[in-house]
């Protein structure tokens, strides 16, 4: 479903993907480790179409479309969902709102009939208890006055209503304490049906605890230079990142 | 991204049409045989008269005001032509039947029927086409309640009392250059008196559209709320698309006497102008209110229009425990540029303002809140609180605020509050990445920011207010 060839990135004329090669099937999961600055970010902003991240080689397929020939509006309506590491507030813009316009014209893009404002209602109420936020979020303003850790379970639930084909979660676990790291992860995993795919980017072993990935790939440079099973974030964890550095050579 | 946020800001204004009507329309020029003109076709009293010629000469000593952050070609007030009715209602029709269909078409097509079964129900209307109303609506079901609602010209035949006692005394014949030249040249509005102790029974609206080529518009609306009674009114104003600038100097005048209640509501849509800055209507408006005791004058305004906007809705709050409260949105884009805000002028004893100002500035336009907060001698325990947000799109426009405070009282408390934010490329990558096109996420992120004055309007516009700023944004952004 999500098919990257040697793709190469810049950021203000600098080189941050150097050649990334990642090919992700129908409702696998792939955790992105690596050090920071190793371009991890990068990655999920590329590829949800953020101004400024530019491909200058390389291709990538998403769910049978050439996804850089798209506008950021409608990546997100071919079903490309990024959770934000640091989500941005709009005040005076309820998150009702904000979600019901957004799964709206998700659905409308797709040909299907936009909810109703009580259907909607429904499902929201139901997202917000999943991800554990008290049900006057969806009145609050976007983000507005949110902690750390709300303003990421609201991601979460961003995600459980928009039902993307492949989310990409951005260090989702960064500034959580467990409480909140296991609803987060709680309302992941409730999303993996077999179909949906994840993207998985953390510094951390942490999170992958609660979510367990298929695959793991190590991040360095700009490229990929170690992938394998769960247990290779556990070599993560044991060891650091440190043996990059050494120069040792990607093996997978 | 800016630049998708330019295309989305990109002038298209729906109510640009001409409507082709026989018009009497005065030649062009100002003297006092012109005002004599004004009033005869009025029927105008000799006081009447009188009280404008008074007002014409002390225009003609006064000058015009520079000290606004506006820049515009100066006006020539020999050139505007200062009456123009269609001729279908020199006949003055006595019901809707017998008004001009093209009339009644014009607002219509503005989504204003005037066909009381096809209105908004609760909402009655008075419709001011150029110089002359042309119908007002719900007249009867208003006098069961005792209400006035009419144009001024009846009200001055018709309730001559009221009129000579309040016309002027809220804003006096020679209180500015614009509020001068009105009250020798006014040729229509609405007069609206609410007796002692009535909640009027329906939303009162004035609408305005100016047509007629070359031709100023200088309404003068009077609002006299009795003791312990309560309105709500409001206001919208369009015009056709023209390459010419066009003048609208109104004066509004509100009376809150003890007890009493006047929310006043302004959808302020006249023609802006093209892109550069060509046409559109200059609006030099003065408005005010006064509070007697317990009394409380609420202003909501929704400012989208005209190429230059120079307007203060105040409240002078005379009574002891009177509130006024001021709530303003205020889009410029283009070459638009606005000068507006409002005077808090507390006299009496606890008084209360309350001042919330969002301006959003877009393309090459300006936008300027100006307010001043004046807390006399006597005003002890006297409170205002202000907020004051401008948001920028884009980086070619401009933001400024000049607030004033006075306070000659030591109990008195003034609080004032300013942002300045731009629609961040943050927000609009959020709400892109969430599936929404890019001139959506503005309209959603700017009607976010203006949320706290459109809950301050009647229900049945604070949706047809979100809907303008949406179709003003239209291709606003990048």
């Amino acid at each position: 479903m999500l098919s990257i060839k040697n793709l190469h990135v810049s950021v203000e004329d600098k080189e941050i993907l150097k050649g990334l090669n990642l090919e992700i099937s129908e409702g696998e999961v792939h955790a992105i480790m690596g050090p920071n600055g190793a371009g991890k970010s990068t990655l999920g902003y590329l590829l949800s179409g953020r101004e400024g991240y530019e491909a200058t080689s390389g291709n990538v397929v998403f769910a049978e479309r050439d996804l850089l020939d798209l506008e950021v509006d409608e990546r997100a309506q071919a079903g490309l969902f990024l959770a934000f590491q640091y989500p941005v507030e709009i005040p005076g813009v309820s998150n009702m709102e904000f979600m019901k316009e957004s799964v709206n014209a998700v659905r409308e893009a797709r040909g299907e009939e936009a909810y109703t404002a009580a259907e909607f209602l429904k499902l929201a109420k139901e997202a917000c208890k999943h991800v554990n936020l008290p049900l006057d979020f969806l009145k609050r303003g976007v983000n507005e006055g949110f902690s750390g850790g709300e303003k990421k379970r609201n991601e979460i639930m961003q995600l459980i209503l928009l039902q993307p084909k492949l989310a990409i979660l951005d260090e989702s676990d960064s500034g959580l304490d467990i409480d909140a790291l296991k609803v987060v992860a709680e309302g992941v995993n409730s999303q993996r049906d077999g179909k949906r795919s994840f993207i998985v980017v953390t510094h951390y072993q942490r999170l992958l605890d609660f979510i367990e990935p298929d695959f793991v790939h190590i991040l360095a440079d700009g490229k990929i230079v170690k992938s394998g099973g769960p247990e290779l974030a556990k070599e993560v964890e044991a060891s650091g990142y440190a043996w990059l550095e050494k120069g040792e050579e990607a093996t997978a | 991204m800016s630049e998708q946020i330019e295309q989305a800001i990109l002038r298209k204004y729906d109510a640009g049409f001409v409507s082709e009507v026989e018009s009497d329309t005065f030649p062009a020029g100002l003297d006092e045989d012109v005002i004599r003109g004004i009033s005869a076709m009025k029927n105008e009293p000799e006081w009447m008269l009188e009280w404008r010629l008074q007002a014409f000469r002390s225009w003609q000593k006064m000058k015009e005001p520079d000290w606004a952050h506006l820049g515009y070609d100066p006006v020539d007030y020999q050139a505007i032509s200062y009456y123009s009715a269609p001729k279908s209602m020199k006949d003055k029709p006595k019901s809707l039947d017998e008004v001009d269909p093209e009339l009644l078409r014009t607002y219509e097509k503005l989504g204003i029927p005037l066909h009381e079964q096809e209105m908004l129900a609760g909402v009655a209307v008075d419709a001011v086409f150029d110089s002359v109303s042309v119908v007002t609506t719900f007249r009867e079901k208003l006098e069961e309640a005792g209400v006035i609602f009419c144009p001024i010209s009846e009200a001055i035949e018709k309730y001559p009392d009221l009129v000579k006692k309040y016309i002027g005394s809220v804003v006096p014949r020679g209180d500015n250059f614009f509020a001068a030249l009105n009250s020798a040249v006014f040729t229509d509005g609405s007069f609206v008196y609410i007796p002692k102790g009535v909640r009027c029974p329906m939303e009162l609206s004035t609408y305005f559209r100016i047509n007629e080529l070359n031709t100023g518009q200088f309404e003068r609306t009077l609002i006299v709320a009795d003791e312990g009674s309560h309105v709500s009114y409001l206001e919208g104003c369009t015009a056709p698309q023209r390459d010419e600038n066009q003048l609208h100097a109104a004066v509004v005048e509100l009376v809150a006497l003890d007890d009493a209640e006047i929310k006043y509501s302004t959808v302020q849509n006249w023609y802006p102008g093209d892109e550069n800055g060509k046409g559109g209507i200059y609006n030099f408006v003065t408005k005010r209110g006064v509070c007697e005791r317990n009394a409380k004058i609420s202003w909501t305004q929704v400012e989208t229009g005209s190429a230059i906007t120079w307007k203060y809705p105040s409240c002078v709050l005379r009574g002891d425990n009177s509130v006024g409260e001021f709530y303003s949105v205020a889009l410029t884009r283009g070459r638009q540029q606005a000068d507006t805000g409002t005077k808090m002028i507390h006299l009496g004893k606890n008084t209360k303002s309350t001042i919330i100002s969002k301006g959003i500035s877009a393309g090459n336009s300006s936008n300027a809140y100006r307010g001043l907060v004046k807390m006399g001698p006597n005003s002890d325990g006297a409170r205002n609180f202000t907020e004051c947000d401008s948001l920028l799109i884009g980086d070619t426009c401009a933001a400024h605020t000049f607030p004033y405070i006075e306070s000659s009282n030591p109990s008195a408390i003034v609080e004032h509050e300013a942002t300045t934010s731009k629609v961040s490329d943050d927000q609009l990558f959020l709400c892109q990445q969430r599936g929404l096109d890019a001139e959506k996420a503005v309209s959603m992120i700017v009607n976010g920011f203006c949320k706290e004055v459109f809950k301050e309007l009647p229900m049945e516009f604070a949706v047809e207010a979100g809907k303008l700023l949406e179709i003003s944004l239209e291709g606003s952004v990048g």
